[in-house]
């Protein structure tokens, strides 16, 4: 690991000994789901709890004429068959716009489509039942007479003239552009040369392992409404809930307990959820809806839909003089709810040329609607697209001035004593490491022998090539990122620590868990902090009535934010106790500590007195204390980042890969990523963060694709035809570090959740463009298919 | 992603199992190692009203040597095609395609009858079956049938069968001297069905072929044993006389188009194929290189 700052002259909270920081210690919930234990939302059984499933549109866009659900509301089992208009009544519908996207716009969107179903999969009617097979069989005898409606598909027509509305009262298919000139784009191109590529990426999908899953039980006789619901963001769902059912926040508790993966996918508001909610409250009992994996591809996010004409301005010298893009991406008939369907082309616009310090920058985007599902966030929002776009562009500007791709960037990468400093689209970096990374990049996979043994390989008709990929990544987002924009989304998360009458620790966190590993690295925290033994450290998450108000886990922020609460929260709690030691020991605090679970001298290490001794006296023997004391033996501290809007990583990855000309199959043979998420709090579950990633982007490099017909069906909506990486695939993905930490927390970590994806299919790519070089192929479209790559080659 | 409701009998003989299919008609599913049937019957592209359990029948379990004839049960599953001594002695292409079939977890309920009766076209094993020139043993009311390979299979899903017949037993000629064969095939990950596959079993004398079967699957709507392998036996092969033998394979294949390739794309892929298979069974790698159309 390569520290690029000295060193602070005394130890931080994190160094004290006994740390759990930086080790790589089993996650505290490892044993309960390895023993079948989780608790899962589809493992939840109420008393009275019925299923719900959803009639779905099986056109893309349908007038819905007339709903005739007589015989199913008359099988045995069915409780109810609830169609939109009737669930209208409960809950409101939404808009989902943000003030700070100027120009957005979107139509009102139902829990259940009101005469209109606006693409294939959106819920017409509900079927309630006793069980969800007998939903099935009664929803077989739900009639829905249908009047198709022509169907905007091509995200490159939609804004036609000829192209009919989606939305007659929005005026037309624009749901939001963006654009940005910076610095002169159009001298800067004129006096070098230019490459221009159009970048196709293929609309894909989070495929979580767990669907997406609630139980609503709405309590009439308490007014109020429990939402048990795998979700990464409990107060937001809360916040949402409410205002759409008309109740106080007060009224909803959300309760997320073990979640099989997000990604991204369970941080949005989805119809289907709305509709269990309001369906509970409609029928007075404990509702529970299961996505099964159909529904799932047809409803849960997707995700990168984006065509992408990319210019590049490169000297002789290798300088690179500008970028410039014009986007275009089509996100489905709505933009989603609450965090919108403009955030991930935004992104594209802010992150294009990040790592570089070219100065001249022109982008447009244009966000369309088109009768397909919705497209938001999933798992390193827009960077895949920007990082696709900028590493393409500079390797074919590399390769246009006959430059080796690794020059090319050492000479235009921001120099990693540059900082702080800013991008031409204003995002502000604070300490990135672009330099000693690639340093660190090509001594891991020894690049000139690399190189070689390429050279040799090709004159025996073996073609291998080597890609690299730069990238920035958002983390630890600000209110800048949707607080600004009016969204009831918290920035700022809390904990707060106590200390129970045995020594031990209960911590509530805003943060939540869903496999990254946030009730680790909150116990790592935790027990480095207060110096007590980590299995001594409950952590508590996922329970808007028992923890602090807060975000949850989304935006790669768990570690950044909600640990440098944690961090600051047993400080303070660590005060208190040190306060009351003094106290009983006739001591003075500051010469005191704790240590393995005991306080001792600061100076000689001697022990004192231990924990589970102190909070006896304190919980039970108060009466023996000094007069005046009142211990406080909790406490709680928020955290937002304030100085600066995100705080950035940075890294780079290379691939390493053979093509097959003859039939157009790619073999990935090795991986490498070196990132800088700052302090690293856990070395595994940072690495296995950045692996998951890296796999999510080698899925879309040469897998993962939402494959729709002409007429807006998708026709691939299973897991035998949508392809997702698998293991048999995958190669070894090694990883390095370069530490940087953002010194606007004492924590210093930066979020390490999303790096591995945002870099991966550019690397990919880059390197299946290197393997073809012999035979002047270039492609810049994604997923590379073996009959994309034999197109490409002139096979077929 | 619930099946619809359905009775379900478990078969206690092929009698027994025969009666049931008889009384049911079409109305009834032979359950075998489920890992098709329970898919389709899940997404409801299935409703059988009555399933009839084969598991339990001993009769058509078990691989034996009889006389020159690998005899193989209906109920042999994947796992143990893979691993039997007999398979590996006899007819060794069985192991090496069936170690393409899906994944450990489907291959251990999978079976040898269930994969042949559900017929898809791009599965393993009905081409190696149509490459390994096997019959299909079929029991009905009428008694036994055997069936050619390369007769059984009619389409996408359909063969021979009768609803009320059961695939018992498959027989497969045993490997002789000279015996050979290939398999390879372009799947998108491991374990997927494939893009398009070769199987193929060959007699290799003197540098030539006396004989060779070479069974392409997903490349039409059944596993097709390719009559361009004809211009390459008892003939000396040359560069030109394979590449006119890829003309005349890509000429007689009629492929579908589907998520995964063209028909353009099967076509030349079915002839790297044959490029392979050729210079891997013969030892020539110049052959591989050699040809594009
Ligand atoms: C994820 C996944 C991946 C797969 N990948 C592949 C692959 O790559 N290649 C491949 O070839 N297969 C693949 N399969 C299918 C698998 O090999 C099945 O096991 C096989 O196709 C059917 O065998 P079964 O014993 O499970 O039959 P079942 O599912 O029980 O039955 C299949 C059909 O055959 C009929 N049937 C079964 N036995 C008999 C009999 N004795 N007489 C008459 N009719 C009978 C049934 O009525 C049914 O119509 C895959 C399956 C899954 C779930």
């Amino acid at each position: 690991m390569t520290v690029t700052r000295a060193p602070a002259e005394t130890l931080s909270v994190l160094d004290r000994p006994n740390s759990y920081i930086g080790k790589t210690v089993p996650r505290p919930n490892l044993d309960r789901l390895l023993q079948g234990r989780g608790q899962y939302v589809s493992d939840l059984e109420l008393p009275r709890m019925a299923h719900v499933v959803f009639l779905r549109s099986p056109y893309a866009h349908a007038r819905i004429v007339a709903i005739d659900a007589d015989a199913a509301r008359r099988m045995s089992g069915v409780i109810a068959v609830v169609t939109g208009r009737e669930l209208e009544a409960v809950i409101t519908p939404w808009v989902g716009v943000l003030s700070h996207l100027k120009g957005l716009k979107s139509a009102p969107q139902h829990a259940i489509a009101v005469d209109r179903a606006c693409w294939q999969g959106e819920a017409v009617a509900a079927i309630v039942a006793t069980s969800r097979a007998a939903a099935e069989d009664a929803m077989e005898h739900v009639v829905v007479d249908y009047e198709e409606l022509a169907a905007v598909t091509d995200m490159r027509t939609a804004l036609d003239p000829a192209t009919p509305v989606i939305h007659a009262s929005l005026g037309d298919n624009l749901a939001f552009e963006r654009t940005l000139d910076a610095g002169d784009v159009d001298q800067a191109l004129s006096d070098s040369e230019v490459v221009e590529a159009e970048f196709v990426f293929g609309r894909h999908t989070g495929v979580t392992l767990e669907p997406r899953a609630v139980v609503a039980d709405w309590n009439a006789a308490e007014a109020r409404l429990t939402i048990y619901q795998g979700t990464q963001a409990p107060h937001m769902v809360q916040n949402i809930a409410a205002l759409h059912l008309r109740l106080k926040e007060a009224q909803v508790r959300v309760v997320c307990k073990d979640v099989g993966g997000s990604f991204g996918i369970k941080v949005h508001i989805y119809a289907d959820e709305m509709a269990t909610y309001a369906l509970s409250k409609l029928l007075r009992r404990p509702i529970k809806f299961v996505a099964d994996r159909v529904e799932s591809f047809n409803t849960d996010i997707h995700a990168r839909d984006h065509r992408c004409r990319g210019r590049i301005g490169v000297r002789s010298d290798g300088t690179i003089t500008a970028f410039e893009i014009d986007d275009l991406t089509g996100i489905g008939p709505y933009s989603m709810y609450p965090r919108t369907s403009a955030i991930e082309a935004n992104q594209v616009v802010n992150l294009v040329g990040g790592p570089y310090v070219t100065a001249n920058y022109r982008a447009r985007a244009r966000v369309v609607f088109q009768n397909k599902n919705v497209m938001c966030q999933y798992r390193a929002v827009g960077h895949p697209i920007a990082c696709s776009i900028t590493e393409g562009l500079v390797d074919l500007a590399a390769s246009k001035i006959g430059m080796d791709p690794v020059e090319i960037r050492r000479r235009n990468l921001i120099s990693d004593d540059a900082y702080p400093c800013a991008s031409p689209s204003g995002m502000k970096f604070e300490q990135l490491s672009h330099h000693a990374s690639l340093a660190k990049l090509l001594q891991m996979m020894d690049y000139g022998a690399l190189r070689a043994e390429q050279a040799a390989l090709r004159t025996r008709n073996i073609h291998r090539g080597i890609g690299f990929a730069s990238f920035i990544e958002v983390t630890n987002p600000s209110a800048t990122f949707y607080g600004v924009g009016g969204a009831k989304i918290s920035s700022q998360d809390g904990v707060a620590v106590r200390l129970d009458a045995q020594g031990s620790v209960i911590c509530q966190t805003s943060i939540t868990e869903q496999g990254q590993g946030s009730e680790s690295l909150t116990a790592q925290i935790v027990g480095s902090v207060l110096g007590v033994s980590m299995e001594r450290v409950r952590v508590i998450l996922g329970d808007t009535d028992n923890t602090p108000y807060g975000g949850g886990t989304w935006a790669s922020r768990g570690a950044g934010i909600g640990g440098e609460a944690a961090l600051q929260a047993a400080k303070a709690l660590r005060q208190n106790i040190l306060d009351v030691a003094a106290a009983i020991l006739q001591s003075r605090p500051a010469g005191l500590d704790i240590v393995n679970n005991r306080i001792v001298n600061a100076d000689d290490g001697a022990p004192r007195i231990e924990l589970n001794e102190l909070a006896r006296i304190v919980y039970f023997r108060p009466d023996t204390l000094p007069p005046g004391i009142q211990p406080e033996l909790m406490a709680t501290r928020h955290f937002v980042p304030r100085q600066y809007p995100f705080a950035f990583t940075n890294g780079v990855q290379a691939s390493w890969l053979e093509v097959d000309t003859e039939t157009g199959f790619v073999t990935l043979l090795k991986h490498w990523v070196v990132e800088d998420c700052g302090t690293i709090i856990n070395p595994q579950l940072v690495d296995e963060q950045i692996r998951g990633g890296v796999v999510q982007g080698l899925g879309a490099a040469l897998f993962e694709k939402c494959i729709y017909d002409e007429r807006g069906q998708l026709t691939n909506a299973n897991m035998a035809d949508y392809l997702v990486p698998m293991s048999g695939e995958m190669p070894d993905i090694e990883i390095g570090h370069v530490v940087s930490p953002t010194q606007e927390t004492e924590l210093g970590a930066k979020g390490a959740g999303e790096a591995g994806t945002a870099g991966a299919a550019a690397a990919v790519a880059n390197a299946v463009n290197d393997a073809l070089r012999p035979f002047g192929a270039t492609i810049t479209e994604i997923p590379l298919t073996p009959q994309v790559i034999l197109t490409a080659l002139g096979r077929i | 992603m619930k099946a619809a409701a359905f009775a379900y009998a478990r078969a206690t003989s092929v009698m027994n199992a025969l009666e049931l299919l008889a009384a049911h008609g079409d109305r009834a599913k032979v359950l075998s190692g489920g890992q098709s049937l329970m898919p389709a019957m899940n997404l409801r592209l299935l409703s059988p009203d009555i399933l009839v359990d084969v598991g339990g029948l001993a009769e058509l379990r078990g691989i034996a040597v009889r006389g020159n004839l690998l005899v193989v049960g209906a109920l042999t599953r994947h796992v143990d095609l893979l691993r039997s001594p007999e398979v590996a002695l006899h007819a060794s292409l069985l192991r090496d395609a069936v170690a393409h079939v899906a994944h450990p977890a489907i291959r251990n309920r999978g079976t040898i009858g269930g994969s042949l009766a559900h017929a898809d076209p791009a599965s393993e094993l009905p081409a190696c079956v149509v490459a390994l020139g096997a019959t299909i043993v079929v029991r009905g009311p009428a008694g036994e049938r055997r069936i050619a390979a390369t007769e059984f299979f009619k389409g996408i899903y359909e063969t021979a069968l009768s609803p009320d017949e059961l695939l018992v037993a498959v027989e497969v000629p045993v490997a002789g001297r000279g015996a050979t064969f290939f398999f390879q095939e372009y799947a998108r990950r491991h374990g997927d069905y494939a893009v398009v596959g070769l199987a193929a079993s060959a007699v290799v004398a003197a540098g030539r072929f006396s004989d060779l079967r070479l069974g392409f699957f997903a490349v039409g709507d059944r596993p097709l044993l390719a009559a361009a392998a004809g211009k390459l036996i008892n003939a000396s092969v040359t560069s030109a006389l394979l590449a006119e033998a890829a003309t005349a394979l890509a000429d007689e294949l009629d492929p579908q188009e589907d998520q995964q390739a063209s028909p353009a794309m099967r076509r030349h892929l079915a002839t790297v194929l044959l490029r392979r298979c050729v210079a891997a069974l013969l030892a020539r790698s110049e052959l591989e290189a050699g040809v594009t159309r």
